[in-house]
């Protein structure tokens, strides 16, 4: 209990005196994990929209595959990036490992199958509901796959925002292709782990709090932005 | 008139699990007017009608327009037996349909405008879809499919589950819709409806065509006993 309390007197010290290392540490997450979003929602919104609409000979399959991915243990995927981006990998030349970028192709592994998999369910009732009138009105595939982007946007927004949260709590996978260097990779998660290792409870709890304050932020501004949940607009 | 039809359905068929739907229909659809497809539940109405509107997989035969598969397709219009509402608002599902086929903006505002009056929901235009009453979304559906001035018109039982004053409303746009020469081809439960409004009308009983005239004799003077039993209100097996 004691721990905790001054896991929060500190956590709340740190922040009030915009700690510096705190807030390169807390910058550097977004930044990965943001990044990350972007680029994975970019990938994963379409193609789960593309997987409710079209029928095609290994559909089912590739459904379940990307359920399956959904549960991708971090730490394999980080083995694995790691294993392609070191020196004697295939893509060791372009010399990405320990680096931000590693960090964030390793997120995008991981949370891809998530969004795509709650965007497939979510657009799948939606194609449900539309069906008849988009073949009715006979639209391109392409005029679907947005209308159905656009009118399923809040649904995408959690698909999204679940991806968030994964990566920004993540781990193992930038621990190992990010290797929590000092002022370069390291980040909230993994300098909880360092703390705790090292026995600094009250500066691993501090950084805990703001990973959750983080989370917390995020998530209610995106919500914020986009007017969800308001009277009239639903 | 358009010179989309006659329409032409040779030996139509729609097997569905090994469960014969509709068929054999051969029936040609002239230019005109409209046509009223009346029959018991289960007699192949609503899958005629998604046929002639070729958003059903035909197992035998085929449905041909004067015209080209292609441009038949875009100048035809259908509305469900139960609406479809888009989730967005009036305005911009009254927008959509034109959107689709690159209208300029000031075209489609001011057909939105027209039609936002023509069903009385101009107060409304901001409003989520989703939440007008069953008529107004029936209406809406409606002048969704006729904004875009289609030469034919598929409607499956557009006023079921209305009241008076909806139904009279829906039938008047209909009137209107006919006198500027779209050719409607609708089915309806209703057969106060179905006498107000045929030029025409089908008989459908077991997935087949099974009595079809002008509206005057297939009213007045029913040919085979079945339709006779239908008119008197028999529940036919």
């Amino acid at each position: 209990m004691n721990d905790i309390l001054e896991g929060l007197v500190s956590a709340f010290w740190l922040v009030v005196t915009f700690d510096p290392d705190l807030m390169q540490i807390s910058l550097r997450s977004l930044q990965v994990s943001l990044s990350a979003l972007v680029i994975a929602s970019a990938i994963a919104l379409p193609l789960g929209t593309f997987l409710a609409i079209r029928r095609f000979r290994y559909r089912r399959l590739t459904i379940s595959l990307l359920n399956a991915l959904m549960g991708l243990p971090p730490v394999v995927v980080g083995l694995i990036v790691y294993i392609l981006l070191s020196r004697s990998g295939p893509f060791g030349v372009l010399g990405l490992l320990f680096t931000p970028t590693a960090m964030i192709i390793a997120q995008v592994i991981i949370i891809t199958p998530l969004i795509a998999s709650i965007t497939h369910q979510a657009m799948r009732e939606l194609w449900a509901e539309y069906h008849d009138l988009l073949i009715s009105l006979n639209t391109s595939g392409w005029q679907r796959i947005k209308t159905l982007i656009w009118d399923g946007r809040r649904n995408l927004l959690t698909a999204s925002l679940a991806g968030f949260g994964r990566a920004i709590g993540e781990v193992g996978a930038i621990m190992i292709v990010g290797g929590n260097i000092d002022n370069a990779t390291r980040v909230l998660t993994t300098a909880i782990a360092l703390e705790t290792g090292k026995g600094d409870f009250a500066l691993a709890l501090a950084l805990g709090f703001v990973l959750i304050a983080l989370a917390i932020g995020i998530n209610v501004s995106i919500h914020w932005l986009s007017r969800t949940e308001r009277e009239g607009r639903w | 008139m358009s010179r989309m039809l006659p329409l032409t359905l040779k030996d139509v068929a729609v097997r569905r699990r090994g469960k014969r739907l509709l068929g054999p229909v051969n029936l040609t659809l002239h230019p005109e007017g409209l046509t009223m497809i009346v029959g018991p539940n289960g007699s192949g109405k609503t899958t005629l009608l998604r046929v002639m509107h070729g958003v059903e997989r035909l197992s035998d035969g085929s449905a041909t327009w004067a015209v080209a598969e292609e441009e038949a397709r875009h100048r035809q219009a259908y509305v469900f037996q139960t609406p479809i509402m888009l989730r967005r608002t009036v305005a911009d599902n009254l927008r959509y349909p034109l959107q689709l086929i690159a209208t300029p903006r000031a075209e489609i505002e001011t057909r939105v405008n027209h039609w936002a009056r023509r069903i009385g929901l101009e107060a409304r235009m901001g409003l989520q879809a989703t939440r007008l009453s069953g008529g107004e979304k029936q209406k809406l559906a409606l002048a969704r499919a006729l904004i875009r001035k289609p030469d034919v018109l598929f409607l499956d039982e557009p006023c079921a589950n209305l009241d008076g004053a909806s139904t009279r409303d829906i039938e008047s746009i209909l009137q209107t819709a006919l006198a500027e020469k779209t050719r409607i081809i609708m089915t309806t439960h209703d057969l106060g409806q179905a006498r107000r409004l045929a030029g025409d009308a089908l008989f459908m009983l077991h997935g087949v065509v099974h009595e079809r005239g002008p509206a005057s004799d297939f009213f007045s003077a029913p040919q085979t006993a079945e339709l006779q039993a239908f008119f008197r209100g028999d529940i036919i097996a």
